[in-house]
Formats: structure tokens, C-alpha cells, sequence
């Protein structure tokens, strides 16, 4: 047995391995946007100056850090329903338990990235802000976060290729995510190069895209009036007007 | 005279401040007054608590003891049954708008432009909409000699010109007195006359300022009185003419033997 391309191509436009694919992103976007919501939290916990606030945080981000994700899966569709009857409703799919349970995973580790994305703002930021009069929700969300969310940016696009990777552990509980798709077609054909191999050409598609989207994403955070987003409301004329010409230079 | 109550309140007043970092007392008692239109320069050597003083003054931290009046208004704490009960942050935060400061190393937002960083105290502090805060903001850039600059961002003015987008930022709010903690101190040398003479325009604007600086030329040009502040307490308070030339106190003739 040797590699068929016509197997690999016709593989490879096979709407299957398209619509895996999209469950692995789906599954990794969900659950990065619990863990990064879950994450701020835990890290604001984490830095309070409340012990209160600080020991639940601690707590649970020990706790994640310590589970295989392939556990928590596990833990997610097959025990917790035994628990809780609600979750034996139609709404609790494989795709939604995945999410949850890599988000509540991934949470510990974005709870860091914010932490030191937050702590890496200089104080003096926080100071004039709040020096204006600026209340402490506004010196937030339009002070520290928009220069945080710079730092946190690198690390968190690895984070999301690293849950596009994840992701292919719920094939464990049933989700036809890339991966799975790619081993049900092993399972029938037994031809194993050609469809790991479109699985392959999958996640390097899926991976760059991230790549190329997150640089997009970064030139908008560059701050300077090259790459900044163009600004359209001009100042209007009868102000340019009565601005008198500036007296230096 | 039914004037002469108003014109007599200070527009800010502090009196026996206190401020301690870990046991060591910075501010020990602390009186001063400024009446509006005043400018007052503060000077004293490194560690003097100026600096500590000025931040009290702005309500960005409190004070162990004493009390901070701003137009005859008790501003940063109330009395309790004699104890202090210092404000929460929101209802500082309101207090704080009537105080304008300016800092050492600028602390403009590197991520908004210098339009941006003056429209945002506007937008998020007065609520002012958009499109009038952008129009008020120009006009303040302008004033400080930056209407060319408006779209550039922090990262690209030079030292003397963030620190006049930062005044301009805190002066855009009508501030009933501008505070500046060293403000040319982070500059070079020939970036410092362009901060000092947007402060002179200011001063002969009528502004009412608390300038603590090294800047000598400075406090004898535009203050109407010199503070000398050591070790946590005001050693002389004079006119500039006054406290340069015939200095009262031996503490001020050996600081301003080493300035000079």
C-alpha cells in the first residue's frame, strides 16, 4: 500500500473534514472567551489586596492547573450529568461541554496572562487617570485594558493554537471535531497516511490564519499615527479657525 | 463689604498634614494656603514630602491627619466623632475634577493620540460628546502650542511636548487650581523653557497654581510667593524677592546656596 493522491485530494475538499474543522475552531474560540472572562476576574482576584477575593482565585486556579484537560472533559459529559439531571438535556452537546470544560481548564492559565499583562502597565497610567477624575470602572476599560490586552496579545494567540490542539481530545466524548473526522475515515478505509495527512493540511490552514489574523491584530495596537485606524470626524474648520496659528517654529 | 467672605476662602487649604510610609513620617503638620489667582512655588530638596504633599492635595492618596480644603469645602475625608473617614474612590474621583495636575513623567495614555488623551478626560469626566470634546481638546492643544501635533501619539512628541499635551489635558477641564509635581525634572535641558513658558502664560492667565520645582528662575519669574519645604515641614514662605534675596531662615540660605 503506498500514498493514493486521488484518496488525499478527494479527501481533502471532502465538506467533512471543513465542517471538523470548524468545530475545532468553534470549540477553541468558545472556551478562549470563557477562560479569558473567567481569566480577568481571576486575575483581578488574584492581585486584590482582599484576601477574601485572593483565596478563591488561588484556589481554583491550583486546582485547574493540576487536572489533565482530558479529564475534565470526561468529568464534563460523562459524570457531571450523572450529577445534575439538568444536564441531561438536548442543549448540553458534545461542542458545549467541550468548551466549558477547556475553558474552565484554559482559565487558570489566562488568569496569568492578564495578571502580568495587567501588572505590566506603568502605575503612573492608573495615577493620571484617576488624577482627572476619571471613576475606577472608566480607568479600567479605557486606561489600563487597552494597554494590557497589548502585552496579553502574543501570548494568548499562542493559547488559542493551543486550544485548536485541545480540541481534539473531545473526540473522547463524542465531538466530530478535525481530528475525530479524520480517524472515523481511518477507521473505515484504513488508509492512514492519506486522511492524518489531509488532518495535517487542516491544522497548518487553521494555524496560519491564526497567525496572519493575530499580526492584523497587533498592528492596530502599534500607537502611532501610521498605524493607527484612520479617524474621520476632522476638526471642524471654525475651530482650525479660531485656533490661532501656533507660535512656535 | 459682603464680598470679603469669598474672597478670603483660599481656594485650596490644607492644615496639619500628616502622611507616614511605613512608619516613617513624610509630612509631619503640614500648613499651606493658596488663594485663587495665586502661584505658588515649592521648593526643598529630594525626600522634603513635597512631592507627598502635592499628591495628597490631589486626593490620589490619603492623608493620616489633617484637613484638605477646596474653595472652603472639606474635600478627601470627613471627620467622624473625631475620627477620619476618608471618601470612597467614586466620590473622590468627583472631588478630583476640580483639581488639575500635572506630573513628572507626563503619564500621558501611550495608546490615543494627543487630541485623544485630552478628548478622553473630557468624554469620560464631563461627559461631554464627542464631537464638542474633540473641538474643545484642539483648542486646548492649540493654546499650548500644539495644534499641529494633534494626531501624533505620545511615542512620537518629544519630552517638552508630551509634558504641554499633559497640561493641556488637565487644564481642558477647568481645573480651580493646576498642581505640577516637578514637571520639567524628566526633560532635557532645552526641551524645559517650552513646559516653563506655557506655565507663565498660565500664571499670567490668572490660573491659580502650586508649582514644586527646582526651577529657580522659574518660582522668582512667575510665583507670587516661594515655599521652602524640608524634612515634612514649611521652613519660610516669602515673595520671590523677599525669600532669594534675604532669606530669614539658615536652613533656606544653605538650600538656595547650593541651587544657585
Amino acid at each position: 500500500m503506498i500514498f493514493d493522491p486521488e484518496i488525499f485530494l478527494t479527501q481533502l475538499v471532502n465538506p467533512a473534514y471543513l465542517w471538523g474543522a470548524l468545530i475545532s475552531v468553534g470549540v477553541a474560540a468558545c472556551s478562549l472567551v470563557i477562560a479569558t472572562v473567567l481569566g480577568f476576574f481571576l486575575a483581578i482576584g488574584r492581585t486584590s489586596k482582599q484576601g477574601l477575593l485572593r483565596a478563591p482565585a488561588h484556589l481554583y486556579v491550583w486546582f485547574f492547573r493540576a487536572l489533565p484537560a482530558l479529564l475534565v472533559l470526561l468529568i464534563m459529559w460523562n459524570a457531571l450529568p450523572q450529577v445534575f439531571p439538568a444536564l441531561r438535556s438536548d442543549w448540553y452537546t458534545p461542542f458545549v461541554a467541550a468548551s466549558v470544560g477547556l475553558g474552565l481548564v484554559e482559565a487558570a492559565f489566562m488568569a496569568e496572562i492578564i495578571r502580568s499583562a495587567l501588572s505590566s502597565v506603568d502605575d503612573g497610567q492608573e495615577l493620571a487617570a484617576r488624577a482627572l477624575g476619571m471613576k475606577p470602572g472608566s480607568v479600567m476599560r479605557k486606561v489600563v485594558l487597552p494597554q494590557a490586552i497589548r502585552t496579553a496579545l502574543p501570548p494568548t494567540g499562542n493559547e488559542f493554537i493551543g486550544l485548536i490542539k485541545y480540541s481534539s481530545l473531545a473526540s473522547v466524548i463524542s465531538l466530530k471535531e478535525l481530528l475525530t473526522t479524520a480517524q472515523v475515515g481511518v477507521n473505515i478505509t484504513f488508509r492512514y497516511a492519506e486522511y492524518y495527512t489531509v488532518a495535517i493540511m487542516y491544522y497548518l490552514v487553521i494555524v496560519t490564519i491564526i497567525t496572519l489574523v493575530q499580526s492584523r491584530i497587533e498592528k492596530r495596537f502599534l500607537w502611532t499615527s501610521r498605524g493607527a485606524k484612520k479617524n474621520t470626524d476632522p476638526i471642524s474648520l471654525s475651530t482650525r479657525a479660531l485656533a490661532t496659528v501656533p507660535k512656535e517654529k | 463689604m459682603s464680598t470679603e467672605t469669598a474672597d478670603t476662602i483660599p481656594t485650596l487649604h490644607v492644615s496639619n498634614l500628616h502622611k507616614a510610609y511605613n512608619g516613617i513620617e513624610v509630612l509631619k503638620g503640614v500648613e499651606f494656603q493658596i488663594n485663587k489667582g495665586q502661584v505658588k512655588a515649592v521648593l526643598g530638596p529630594s525626600g522634603s514630602g513635597k512631592s507627598t504633599m502635592l499628591r495628597l492635595m490631589a486626593l490620589l492618596e490619603p492623608a493620616d491627619r489633617g484637613e484638605i480644603s477646596l474653595d472652603g469645602h472639606r474635600i478627601g475625608a470627613s471627620d467622624n466623632n473625631g475620627r477620619i473617614a476618608h471618601h470612597s474612590e467614586r466620590r473622590l474621583a468627583v472631588q478630583r475634577r476640580d483639581i488639575g495636575m500635572v506630573f513628572q513623567k507626563f503619564n500621558l495614555f501611550p495608546h490615543l493620540n494627543a487630541l485623544e488623551n485630552v478628548v478622553l478626560a473630557l468624554t469620560e469626566v464631563q461627559n461631554v460628546n464627542k464631537a464638542e470634546a474633540r473641538e474643545r481638546a484642539f483648542l486646548m492643544l492649540n493654546k499650548v502650542g500644539l495644534g499641529d501635533r494633534d494626531r501624533h501619539f505620545p511615542s512620537e512628541l518629544s519630552g517638552g511636548q508630551q509634558q504641554r499635551v499633559a497640561i493641556a489635558r488637565a487644564l481642558v477641564l477647568n481645573p480651580h487650581v493646576m498642581l505640577f509635581d516637578e514637571p520639567t525634572s524628566a526633560l532635557d535641558p532645552e526641551l524645559v523653557g517650552e513646559v516653563l513658558e506655557v506655565m507663565e502664560d498660565l500664571a499670567a492667565g490668572g490660573m491659580t497654581m502650586i508649582v514644586v520645582t527646582h526651577e529657580v528662575k522659574f518660582a522668582r519669574r512667575a510665583a507670587d510667593e516661594v515655599t521652602l519645604f524640608d524634612s515634612g515641614v514649611i521652613v519660610e514662605q516669602a515673595e520671590p524677592g523677599e525669600f532669594f534675596d534675604n532669606p530669614q531662615h539658615d536652613r533656606t540660605k544653605q538650600f538656595l546656596s547650593h541651587v544657585h
